[in-house]
């Protein structure tokens, strides 16, 4: 196991090296990055001054050796906007996108992976249709466009939730979500809820059909015995890696949602700092969020190697 | 066709349809697609908007890009201020939106095909490679290729088209090659699984050679499984598309695409909703038909899966 975990961890630091290559390089793929954070009708004097500032009239390689060094630490420099350091701003933002993809994974499973088992274990029933609608659902509804048609009808046409903000709630010193979640989570967590019904409904009608399912039943086990101990249980391994991993794209992918809601995470930030040409924050937000999601695969494969033997012999 | 003049020769009837010609083969199709409904039913929505965005000029009932402020901010024909020549209403330039989501279908038809495209035939060429060649390059390969599928997929795809610049071919290449992984794995799986099987095995003793095996028995049986990937990502192009739209990353504002409908519309959203939602219906519309489609698909065009559901 120790060696599995290790294998892993070098594994995910050579990807988080090749992830801070590719922020590197992608800014001068352009030839000048400067040319990118001034404005069309800077006179040459100001693109001089953002240079210097920048640090862009040094050779690549110190620059590049300069990213490497600041960005171990957690240091991107400023942003050209806010005059902070970017990881400030960042990490100031992320406590609404954490509440905003927790809330949404939550709501996803609770409606995903029940629905998914009873359509899997009644193939052909009603619950079977909706299972199958709902998988379909989650896969051709834009969340961003979902965002949208849900501010349309439970913000302004029927006013039960607010559709634009966050609100928290103060509790003995801990931040509390208030129902402002509510609306932008439900939009963002479609797409998970659908994966999480496809496979759920698709692990239970495999399992149903194992040998030892059949051998359970042959040896009198009642059904309840059945799906709790054998179907459930073999469905729950797989399942922890479909979790982690959308855990990781609802942390990284709610910058649609944010920005429709104005909810004030990372999503947001990233779509204020692309449009401020604030190049700097971008890098950093690419980064960080690719340091939480591979995080997350880590943790995910160690799950998943604790849960199942067979991983962590394997290879 | 390989397969079938290989069973011929071996003997071994693996299906009936692979013994049959062409023309015997897509009544055969037509057929299967006529059993499962919803199989056909994404194909003809599909079909539909394939044929809106190629005919766009005879069926738009006005020029996309033409404005008419007296008629501005007009609801759709069946509202009460309704009216009959503009069906889904205007937008806040009086730009007449069913013509725009016809137009629209060109963009997001285009970015979907060339980008599946560009990623199929890449991503064909890396994974055989990756699969036979095995060892070092094979390891190199796929250090990329999960360095690639390792990244919050969303932040890099915004950061590349800020970085680029508003123009359809960017945005073509962005999608062909930011999704050449999905293609490189499927296809490298592929051929792992059937350098193994007993078709490619009884080749090779017979003398065939590398080049005579990957044509011959390796590229028709990838067919299946790569047509059946290019229909999901090419949905999901079409997604992103219009996603990149959305934040105004996509084709210039100038261009009608449903991306840049539903940035416009979001603005007037609580004063004018009809503006964001039918744009959003129309990438519904397509998402749909092309997931029912590529699900039929999936399940048609791999034997196993076939008999498991009759």
């Amino acid at each position: 196991m120790q060696r599995y975990i290790l294998s892993r961890l070098l594994q995910s630091i050579l990807i988080l090296f090749g992830v801070l290559f590719i922020i590197f390089f992608m800014l001068q793929a352009t030839g000048d990055p400067v040319s990118l954070m001034v404005s069309r009708n800077a006179s040459p004097e100001e693109i001089e001054a953002v240079r210097e500032e920048m640090g862009f009239n040094r050779p690549l390689i110190v620059q590049f050796g300069d990213f490497i060094a600041g960005a171990v630490v957690g240091d991107f420099g400023d942003s050209l906007r806010h005059k902070q350091p970017a990881m400030d701003l960042i990490l100031e933002r992320l406590p609404a996108t954490v509440e905003l993809a927790t809330t949404a994974l939550l709501m996803a499973m609770l409606i995903g992976i029940p629905l998914g088992l009873l359509g899997g274990s009644n193939p052909g029933s009603v619950w079977d249709s909706l299972a199958r609608g709902a998988g379909l659902i989650g896969q051709t509804i834009p969340n961003f466009w979902l965002a949208l048609i849900l501010i349309i009808v439970f913000a302004v046409k029927l006013g039960w939730l607010p559709a634009f903000g966050r609100e928290t709630w103060q509790f003995l010193g801990i931040t509390l979500p208030t129902r402002s979640v509510i609306l932008p989570a439900f939009a963002l967590g479609l797409f998970t809820m659908g994966q999480l019904v496809r496979f759920t409904r698709s692990a239970v009608m495999e399992i149903r059909s194992e040998d030892f399912v059949r051998t359970a039943y042959s040896k009198g086990l009642s059904d309840r015995q059945i799906y709790i101990r054998h179907i459930l249980r073999n469905a729950a391994i797989p399942l922890i890696s479909i979790i982690g991993v959308q855990f990781g794209y609802l942390l990284s992918g709610s910058i649609y949602i944010e920005t429709i809601c104005s909810w004030p995470g990372l999503g947001n930030l990233l779509a204020e700092a692309i449009g401020n040409r604030d190049f700097a924050l971008v890098q950093a937000i690419a980064f960080f969020t690719s340091l939480v999601v591979v995080t997350l695969n880590l943790l995910t494969d160690i799950a998943y190697g604790l849960a199942d033997p067979r991983i962590r012999y394997g290879d | 066709m390989a397969d079938a003049v290989q069973s011929k020769g071996t003997g071994l009837l693996v299906d009936q349809e692979a013994d049959q010609g062409l023309g015997a083969r897509l009544v055969y199709v037509g057929r299967l697609l006529w059993r499962d409904k919803s199989g056909l039913l994404g194909l003809i929505m599909f079909l539909t908007v394939v044929f809106s965005a190629v005919l766009a000029p005879w069926i738009s009932p006005h020029p996309p890009l033409k404005q008419d402020l007296r008629a501005a901010k007009r609801p759709p024909m069946w509202a009460a201020k309704g009216d009959i020549s503009h069906p889904l209403g205007t937008d806040n330039l009086g730009r007449d939106l069913l013509s725009r989501i016809i137009y629209g279908s060109r963009v997001s038809l285009t970015v979907g095909f060339f980008g599946v495209l560009i990623a199929g035939s890449l991503g064909l060429v890396i994974g055989l490679v990756s699969g036979y060649a095995g060892g070092r390059t094979d390891n190199i390969i796929m250090g990329g290729v999960n360095l690639i599928l390792a990244l919050p997929y969303l932040v890099f795809v915004v950061f590349i088209a800020a970085i680029l610049g508003r123009s359809l071919i960017n945005v073509i290449l962005i999608f062909g090659f930011t999704d050449i992984p999905i293609f490189v794995r499927i296809t490298r799986g592929e051929v792992l699984r059937l350098r193994e099987s007993g078709f490619v095995e009884s080749a090779k003793s017979i003398g065939a050679g590398r080049l005579r095996i990957i044509f011959d028995h390796i590229l028709p049986n990838l067919l299946g499984p790569l047509i059946t990937i290019a229909t999901f990502e090419m949905s999901a192009m079409i997604f992103y598309e219009a996603g990149l739209g959305f934040l105004g990353l996509s084709v210039p504002p100038s261009v009608p695409s449903w991306g840049n409908m539903l940035a416009t519309g979001r603005k007037y959203l609580t004063i004018y909703p009809w503006i964001a939602t039918f744009p959003g219906l129309a990438i519904v519309f397509t998402g749909l038909g092309m997931n029912l489609f590529g699900d039929w698909l999936r399940d048609a065009l791999d034997p196993r899966m076939r008999r498991m559901k009759r």
